[in-house]
């Protein structure tokens, strides 16, 4: 428990001297996003940066879109049939939504965890070891295992499953297996990591293990995290982004977002007046 | 509480029944042909001397004819149906396509008979051959094998592929090291099905000519054949007895191939299931 209320009593000073207008170039930039599921409209002209190495937390109630705005991240929407994106995502400076571009590169490089944890059915080290593999990493065994070791440590589950690596998945516990993926998204080494509520489907010790962990990757990776839960919101998060009815609603230091919102809206979301 | 009762009796004596039946006729054929089965039954050819009479040819004949037929409709199947569940675009055409194949599913087997005379047979000059007769029985159990494909790929959870595109992986690599192998025992379980369909058939093997009597075995796939189903048959229709009871025999020998193959499904099947669950 420590570490985390430690890091939360450390916020303020960490985000009360970053301003939004003043930071350096944002890892992720959108602009003037929209995105439609076939005719509905679930974005509406989303302009937003996330900042590298912090933890940005999207907050808002089911059905705001702040889900679907982490899936256009790494365009994951794509895989959804008649889905329709405008507007522009940035990242590094790179039009994301580009023609041209190489969408199996991007996923290398923003990588995701999702709210169901969803191991593939084979062994706890081929699920490391798969996103290696397709990344081109082919044959050297002492290479691939330490890779796979390496990854396992930093999502902080190495020692609960080293020696059992050849067994299946499937046989760890939901919160092992939300840290698993954690590994496998570790592994190809991205340099942004997309968690959609990665702890909602977690008991709160499973929950408490997952916040300490993203608290240790955020020295590493950028951070987008969508919750619903906005005290871990609070916990984890250095930026918070609110949404409501697929627009955003306000942005800023997490801190002066919970304590001193701008917007009515927020007051009335963050002070759980709705939800 | 009552018609719970009742429900599950009735359905018990009705699977009693079914296996009772099957019970009989495994007894019968059996105690018919068991005495007849030796190794010079499988090694002899067929003789007018009922005792002599031996099932070789149409032994070898159904495992090339099964063998080929497998090498042709699996990979043609199971890439037909991921073509169709994976990459095709759900449109009219598509539609039409499935509408079609399970049609086609549907086709009585001597149809196929008549299109594998007038096909491989006349058309293409096969003859009376060996690959004739796999491309017949391919056509025929082409469409169960796409269908049954299709479905085994469908129950495999959307979250897989997602997670898969999530590390970078391409369509091809999501599809082949995620999708397959999960979808896996279920495809085996199709192909069971087909295969058990294709090594019983006869009327369209009959169609296309293959041969009722032959004294040798096929030594190749351009060889004319017969395979047990025939052989079995043409033993029935003779007057004496003995020959009756070389027909059970080559049931008996008809059913263990049977079993020999749906064996070999099943162990790569549970294979396949090792980590599940």
């Amino acid at each position: 428990m420590s570490r985390v209320y430690e890091a939360q009593s450390l916020l303020p000073f960490v985000t009360a001297s970053t301003t939004l207008a003043s930071e350096g170039p944002s890892k992720i930039a959108a602009t003037h996003l929209d995105f439609y599921y076939g005719q509905a409209q679930a974005l509406t002209d989303l302009s937003l940066g996330i900042p590298p190495n912090l933890v940005t937390a999207f907050i808002g109630p089911s059905g705001c879109g702040k889900s679907t705005f982490l899936r256009t991240l790494n365009r994951m929407n794509d895989i959804i049939p008649r889905t329709r994106v405008t507007g522009e995502v940035r990242i590094d400076g790179q039009d994301i939504y580009a023609p041209g571009t190489d969408v199996v590169a991007l996923r290398r490089k923003v990588g995701m965890v999702f709210q169901k944890s969803n191991p593939f059915p084979k062994s706890i080290f081929e699920n490391v070891a798969y996103g290696l593999r397709v990344n081109g990493l082919q044959g050297n065994r002492s290479e691939l295992n330490e890779r796979v070791e390496e990854s396992l440590r930093a999502a902080a589950i190495w020692d609960e499953v080293k020696d059992r690596l050849h067994q299946s998945a499937l046989s760890l516990s939901g919160g092992q297996q939300q840290r698993l993926c954690i590994a496998r998204t570790l592994a190809i080494q991205p340099e942004v990591v997309l968690m959609d509520e990665p702890a909602s489907a977690l008991d709160p010790m499973a929950t408490q293990r997952i916040e300490e962990l993203i608290f240790e990757l955020k020295k590493t990776y950028t951070i987008v995290i969508v919750t619903h839960n906005m005290q871990q919101a609070a916990r984890v998060s250095d930026r918070t982004a609110f949404f409501w009815l697929g627009r955003l609603i306000e942005y800023g230091p997490t801190d002066r977002l919970f304590t001193n919102p701008q917007e009515k809206l927020t007051e009335d979301y963050v002070t759980g007046r709705f939800g | 509480m009552f018609g719970d009762l009742l429900l599950q009796t009735m359905a018990i004596l009705i699977i009693l029944l079914a296996l009772m039946a099957l019970g009989a006729l495994l007894v019968d054929v059996f105690s018919d042909g068991f005495g007849r089965l030796s190794w010079a039954f499988l090694t002899s050819f067929p003789s007018r001397r009922a005792s002599d009479a031996g099932i070789y040819p149409a032994l070898i004949g159904t495992i090339f004819v099964i063998g080929l037929t497998a090498l042709v409709a699996v990979p043609v199947g199971i890439a037909s149906a991921i073509y169709l569940e994976e990459y095709g675009t759900g449109g009219r055409w598509s539609r039409l396509i499935e509408i079609n194949i399970a049609n086609l599913a549907g086709v009585p087997s001597i149809i196929y008979g008549l299109l594998g005379l007038g096909l491989f047979v006349r058309t293409l000059g096969f003859g009376r051959s060996v690959m004739a007769g796999s491309g017949t029985l391919a056509l025929l159990v082409l469409p169960v094998v796409i269908l049954s494909t299709r479905e085994a790929l469908r129950t495999v959870p959307f979250t897989i592929r997602e997670a898969s595109y999530a590390l970078g992986a391409t369509k091809w690599q999501t599809v082949w090291h995620q999708v397959l192998p999960v979808a896996m025992p279920g495809i085996l379980t199709g192909l069971i099905f087909a295969l058990s369909r294709a090594i019983g058939e006869t009327a369209p093997l009959i169609t296309i000519g293959a041969l009722t009597y032959v004294p040798f075995a096929p030594d190749g796939v351009w060889s004319p054949f017969t395979v047990l189903p025939i052989q079995i048959f043409n033993w029935l229709s003779r007057p004496q007895a003995a020959f009756a009871q070389n027909a059970s025999a080559g049931i008996i020998v008809l059913l263990l191939v049977l079993l020999g193959m749906n064996a070999v499904a099943i162990t790569l099947r549970d294979r396949y299931r090792r980590f599940r669950g």
